[in-house]
């Protein structure tokens, strides 16, 4: 099969591990270029190490380069400021398609198991968050089963994995989390809380999603979501369930008080997930990293799957 | 020491715990009037883990925070309204929402290493015109110099004040004097220092006293103790205190009493004292605010509390992580089939 070029913009964690796992794992992707704006960052550096044409002037000088005519897919792994630059010179190319890793949120969000197939015709897919890779299929497993009325969700990361871009923009997370776990996970309400933990040696991503639902059997909904981690460990092989899935019953009589909707009662179904990294530039442990890119990966060789096709 | 004795209540924040963030609209009304009265200098009113904080992994609160901070503002006559975020559970626009209801000052909390979190939420409420605590949780998880760094983070980022927030109630004396002069030596002489204890290991009072005859001005404490774990620093005990160490403060020590006799203490459904659970915090240095969710874990799965908080003190959960008490729970079963 003929390999489809893809440039990756950010040399950062994201950027990096992403360049690694295609030059690595894809079958069908060609790393072409990897941007950056720091000639000296490590991830260049590796690039130049690993064979990979490099550029450290931004979009900008990514389409001056020879390479620029034949790359059809581009990742922009920099933040949610510089995707509305770069996508806006991306988008006079409609041989091209984006695959948004920052929270920027231009194109709709895009959980590979649960709404690819809504997005085929879309230039631009946004990989919402880490947290939200994680923990929207099992929001949407349980919400095929039975409607959720909301879904709450606790990613839990090593200190370590949270660069400098996370950290400055905390908010975009549990905002953007939130939103998603909503418009793509099904839930009538949506709440994203994240944790950062300094323990050494660094604890492994955990994430657990909390949903209320209709009542419905319980079997039914425990399959669901086991069929669904399936699902998600075909491009993440770390990911999970750390537990059996928990169920609690919300009587009518004793309602909980949710801000938005009121008083509610239903199923409490708990799902307590871990994600291990495959330790491709960060550690295992950054299994957030991890789930990020690998979403990102198999969405690219979904597109690609789709042009050849 | 230059800046004035500052005392701030949060019987109506970190009290929310002891009664899982069950107080009514009324109730709090009625105790932010008479703690005003009883001239305490700000108090703190959101859901035990700030605004935005109900949720299923905390617990959902009677009411919204905004349901809570409705009409306070209108009813203190001396007393600020104060309130907390946690960044990562809530966000600025909370934070404005509090300020469009006559929330003049704010607290910024992170865990002791994670300050670096806190500069947008800081800047953000200097914007608002508030005036900002930045509140490094569980303190005692973070050396002194390494602590003050974190503080100067904050600092950097405007923050009016910084706290040692000894979540767990696992500092001793010494271990609060330390932190406090690290405060003292990178900070400037104009940011205020913050101390805010629990009651674990009996250490509230006296902990809050060597913060204060170390440089710390604003001074945490609740009604009764009312607070995660064995609560905080008890209101009326410090104030009693400071009367007899003849330190000025603008509290009314007998209306403090009463009020903490008569409307807090019948509030608890479970007591707020030092017992074996709640030392049990402060000896394995687990945040306060796990307790009740370990009591009700420890029920469902047939277990001892104590054991589920010494598993998640050798973890190094942090403020927060109260979902993985479940976890936990569910691995000390498999342990012991196995």
């Amino acid at each position: 099969m003929q390999k489809v070029n893809v440039a990756i913009i950010g040399s950062g964690n994201i950027g990096t591990d992403l360049m690694i796992k295609i030059l690595r794992l894809s079958e069908s992707l060609a790393m072409s270029v990897l941007v950056g704006i720091d000639p000296d960052s490590d991830g260049l550096a590796r690039a130049k190490r690993m064979g990979v044409a490099t550029c450290h002037t931004g979009i900008d000088g990514l389409i001056q380069m020879p390479e620029w005519s034949s790359i059809k897919i581009i990742f922009d792994a920099t933040s949610a400021k510089a995707h509305l630059y770069n996508w806006d010179k991306v988008k006079a190319f409609p041989d091209k398609k984006m695959i948004d890793l920052t929270p920027a949120a231009v194109g709709p969000y895009l959980v590979p198991p649960v709404n690819f197939k809504d997005n085929l015709d879309v230039s631009n897919v946004n990989m919402v968050t880490c947290g939200g890779q994680a923990t929207i299929p099992m929001v949407a497993a349980v919400n095929r089963v039975a409607k959720v009325h909301y879904g709450e969700i606790v990613a839990s990361i090593a200190s370590k994995s949270a660069g400098p871009g996370t950290r400055a923009n905390i908010d975009e997370f549990t905002e953007t989390t939130a939103e998603a776990i909503e418009k793509v996970g099904g839930a009538d309400r949506g709440k994203a809380i994240i944790v950062l933990n300094p323990a050494e040696p660094p604890l492994v991503m955990r994430d657990t999603v909390f949903t209320l639902s209709e009542q419905a059997d319980r079997e039914e909904i425990r399959k669901s979501i086991h069929t669904m981690v399936e699902e998600v460990q075909k491009y993440v092989p770390g990911y999970q369930l750390h537990q059996e899935v928990q169920f609690d019953d919300i009587p009518a009589s004793e309602p909980v008080f949710i801000e938005g909707l009121g008083l509610r009662h239903g199923l409490k179904t708990t799902i307590l997930l871990k994600v291990v990294g495959a330790g491709h530039y960060l550690p295992e442990y950054a299994g957030n990293l991890d789930i990020m890119t690998s979403a990102a990966r198999a969405t690219a060789e979904r597109i690609v799957t789709g042009m050849t096709t | 020491m230059g800046h004035k004795i500052y005392i701030q209540d949060v019987t109506l924040r970190d009290g929310m715990h002891a009664i899982r963030h069950q107080y009514g609209q009324d109730k709090i009304k009625e105790i932010a009037i008479a703690l005003d009265k009883a001239g305490v200098d700000a108090i703190e009113i959101s859901h035990g883990d700030g605004l935005a904080g109900g949720s299923f992994n905390y617990g959902f609160g009677k009411h919204t925070d905004w349901e809570w901070l409705t009409g306070i503002s209108e009813v203190l006559n001396h007393a600020r309204l104060t309130t907390l975020i946690l960044p990562g559970i809530a966000t600025i626009d909370d934070l404005k929402k509090a300020r469009d209801l006559g929330v003049a000052s704010v607290r910024i909390a992170t865990h002791c290493t994670e300050a670096d979190i806190s500069p947008q939420h800081i800047a953000a409420a200097k914007d608002l015109g508030m005036d900002v605590g930045g509140f490094l949780m569980m303190a005692h998880m973070n050396e002194p110099g390494a602590l003050a760094q974190q503080a100067k983070i904050m600092e950097d980022a405007g923050a009016d004040c910084i706290y040692v927030t000894d979540s767990a109630g696992a500092l001793l004396m010494d271990g609060v004097v330390d932190r406090i002069k690290a405060f003292r030596d990178v900070l400037n002489d104009h940011t205020e220092i913050g101390i805010h204890c629990h009651h674990n290991l009996s250490l509230g009072v006296a902990n809050t006293i060597v913060a204060y005859q170390h440089g710390a001005n604003r001074l945490d404490a609740s009604l009764a103790g009312m607070g995660a774990g064995a609560g905080n620093c008890p209101l009326e005990v410090l104030v009693a205190v400071l009367n007899k160490m003849e330190v000025a403060n603008n509290s009314d020590v007998f209306q403090l009493m009463d009020i903490a006799d008569d409307i807090i203490r019948p509030l608890q459904t479970r007591p707020v004292r030092v017992d074996r659970e709640t030392l049990s915090l402060g000896y394995a240095g687990v945040y306060s605010s796990f307790l009740l969710h370990s009591e009700r874990a420890a029920k469902k799965y047939g277990l001892d509390t104590r054991t589920i908080l010494n598993e998640l003190g050798k973890r190094k959960m942090v403020g927060g992580q109260e979902d993985m008490i479940v976890d936990v729970a569910l691995d000390l079963l498999k342990q012991q089939s196995s």
